[in-house]
């Protein structure tokens, strides 16, 4: 039988073989992954990419807007210009002015810019509960910003780093009831078995965040010792933080070995130094939940509240947005020392190279943001 | 001539009366007359029955389908009763063990009771099946290889679900029954004990699966590429070695230099599949309770190789003075 010739006979195998093999393909990611090596050889410490899928995301994470000009940090305080004024007591007027407008850049752009917040006719009114929603996010900000550099380095937060001009953050998460069971003596979900994002399609833990990004809680699970030695960890255990490692691994477009070795996720001593990074991360995130936003609950309106009447609340993903570092690592802070550590109100004027250096640095990162756009 | 060994498929059909089978003892009696299936005659004999399924079939076959039904609809249940979502969510849903908290007790029903149930009827049919295979078997006068290759499946089967959890003292250590979840439980189960690729009873497990595969395919190859000179009459080739193999022999000795016999590849292959499941049980037994941490085990054995670092050293930030949990 010549290679030419086809029989009949064979088309139907073929043609199963065919749509065999498409469906078996149809779940894969279409080529081409890229794998770029971060360890040592033939240890499998890849970080693996799609530059399609990151194309999407550099597109999807633009700098912010660019940083408008520095303000004077002399002269009066705006706790002695303004009434009200409690956060950002230690800013000058003019900076105060310049945060001001800024946010409305960052959170209420389309909206009614500075009505989003304050009654125009009384600025230092807190009749609308967004005003006092933002100032307990500024406090938080500043928390971040002065406490967490263990996380966020000198690159800091602004409300931009969440914020990206919506009115609430993009991937803030609430607390998953699980879907609606039919109650009486069926097996329940244990807490798993439902494909969400969160957890990375998986059937671990689906809501991994509420028990482990509140209030401390236990994400180690391995040993410390080889022979059993008191490690009372379950596997139950082990699905929730498996499901928050996914959800960590979403909310930064990694993969493990982004953080971890491979061959023992516990061992610190050959980890990346990333994942020093996340666990402060995981704590920072614990606190800001804990101390800046399960406390607004009674401010905000019902309609800002979650199924099971909780507020919004961070992950990783709200910052990072699928990126390894938000925003791809542009620098928040440099261009609003406003928003870092307190300074103590009524200082004396700062030196005079100070001022210049921000404003070549805001320069520099406004040239920077206009070419990015 | 040539293309008919190069098919993939079956290619000979035997159609004929039906033949009951060799004469038995009184008492195994067979259901059905049985009769020629064209469908089968493609992957293997033509004729279908009879069958014989006896108490031990009946009740194992019975035990089976409540498991079955157990798991089916509890996830079925899952879902609300609603079909298209019982479909689309299938691999993923699951009858889960109970909580940590329940230790070895007998949970109600929806924390835990129905898995312990579908468990306990499902161990029941799979060891009625290894008994009635051992008494056809016996009654065919069969010696008890494929008998105990079972019995090794099941030993892996007993130690996931029964005597590791068991000894663990928590019905939580065991499988789910689902799909996706068996799964995630492996993997969940690696990374609480520290990673089984160091448990060197694992490694075995994976070396005779692989070894496995191996000999099947180089097994199968070698019959079904001698078939056109008699080498599908494996048994009269044992003891009455042909052309046929000969040529398997010698092509096997200049591959490789050495070959086994007709008779002692099944031996090969028979043992191979025995201890892929027997060395897995051993490593999934040892697993919490005899080693909790497989790293640092195989670290204290000179087992786990040292790589060079290529981070800057970082330590745990949580032995840091003064830090947080």
């Amino acid at each position: 039988m010549s290679a030419g010739t086809f029989r009949r006979g064979h088309l139907a195998p073929l043609a199963l073989g065919a749509l065999a093999g498409a469906l078996l393909l149809a779940g894969c990611e279409r080529p081409p992954p890229e794998a770029v090596q971060r360890g040592y050889r033939g240890t499998g410490m890849v970080q693996v990419y799609n530059p399609r899928d990151f194309a999407k995301s550099v597109a999807a994470n633009p700098p912010p807007p660019p940083a408008l000009p520095p303000a004077v940090a002399e002269g009066p305080r705006a706790s002695q210009a303004f009434k009200n004024v409690q956060v950002l007591s230690d800013l000058s007027v003019g900076e105060l002015a310049r945060v001001m407008l800024s946010m409305t850049q960052w959170v209420a752009p389309q909206a009614q810019q500075c009505a989003y917040c304050h009654n125009l006719n009384d600025m230092a009114s807190d009749e609308l509960y967004t005003k006092r929603v933002a100032r307990r996010m500024l406090q938080m900000v500043r928390e971040v910003n002065t406490s967490w550099t263990s996380h966020v380095a000198q690159t800091g937060v602004t409300c931009y780093t969440c914020h990206r001009g919506q009115q609430v953050p993009t991937q803030a998460w609430f607390t998953n009831p699980g879907p609606h069971q039919p109650g009486g003596l069926h097996a329940t979900l244990a807490g798993k078995n439902v494909p969400l994002p969160v957890n990375g399609m998986s059937s671990l833990a689906y809501d991994p965040l509420t028990e482990l990004l509140i209030k401390p809680a236990d994400v180690k699970l391995t040993g410390e010792q080889a022979l059993p030695a008191g490690n009372r960890h379950s596997l139950k255990q082990t699905y929730t933080t498996y499901g928050l490692m996914m959800y960590m691994s979403g909310a930064l477009g990694v993969n493990c070995t982004y953080c971890h070795n491979t061959h023992s996720f516990k061992e610190w001593a050959s980890s990346p130094p990333t994942r020093v990074k996340a666990w402060y991360g995981i704590r920072m995130v614990r606190q800001l939940n804990s101390n800046y936003l399960l406390p607004l609950h009674d401010v905000l309106p019902p309609e800002r509240l979650g199924p099971t009447g909780d507020v919004a609340k961070v992950g990783c993903a709200t910052c990072h947005k699928g990126v390894y570092k938000p925003v791809f690592g542009a620098p928040m802070l440099k261009d609003f020392p406003e928003l870092g550590p307190p300074r103590v109100v009524a200082a004396p004027p700062a030196p005079a190279a100070k001022p210049v250096a921000r404003t070549a640095d805001a320069a520099a990162g406004a040239a920077r943001d206009t070419r990015g756009r | 001539m040539s293309t008919e060994f190069q098919n993939l498929f079956t290619r000979i059909q035997i159609h004929g009366p039906v033949y009951p089978g060799v004469p038995l003892p009184p008492g195994s009696w067979r259901a059905f007359k049985g009769s020629m299936k064209h469908l089968f005659g493609w992957i293997g004999d033509t004729q279908l029955g009879p069958i014989y399924l006896g108490f031990t079939g009946v009740m194992s076959l019975f035990c089976g389908f409540v498991a079955f039904e157990i798991i089916g609809l509890n996830m079925f249940a899952q879902v609300n009763w609603d079909l298209v979502q019982f479909i689309r969510q299938l691999p993923w849903l699951a009858l889960e063990p109970p909580a940590p908290g329940y230790g070895l007790r007998i949970p109600p029903l929806q924390h835990g009771g129905w898995w312990l149930m579908a468990g306990f009827f499902l161990t029941t049919s799979v060891l009625l099946w290894w008994l009635r295979m051992y008494r056809r078997a016996k009654s065919l006068g069969l010696s008890q290889h494929t008998t105990w290759a079972f019995a090794s499946a099941i030993w892996l089967f007993l130690v996931l679900g029964l005597i590791r959890p068991v000894l663990m003292g928590a019905w939580s250590e065991a499988v789910p029954f689902g799909i996706f979840p068996h799964l995630d439980w492996t993997a969940a189960f690696s990374l609480r004990y520290g990673n089984l690729f160091y448990n060197p009873f694992h490694a075995l497990s994976i070396a005779f699966l692989y070894g496995s595969t191996l000999l099947f395919a180089m097994h199968a190859g070698t019959v079904l590429s001698t078939t056109r000179y008699g080498g599908d009459r494996e048994v009269e080739q044992i003891t009455d070695r042909g052309t046929a193999s000969e040529r398997m022999a010698l092509f096997w000795r200049w591959t490789m230099g050495f070959n086994a016999t007709i008779e002692s590849i099944h031996r090969w292959a028979w043992w191979f599949a025995v201890l892929t499941t027997l060395t897995g049980g051993i490593g999934i037994l040892l697993t919490g309770t005899v080693v909790d941490n497989w790293y640092l085990w195989a670290v204290k054995h000179g087992v786990a190789p040292a790589y060079p670092h290529s981070f800057p050293a970082v330590t745990d930030p949580a032995a840091l003075p003064g830090a947080q949990p």
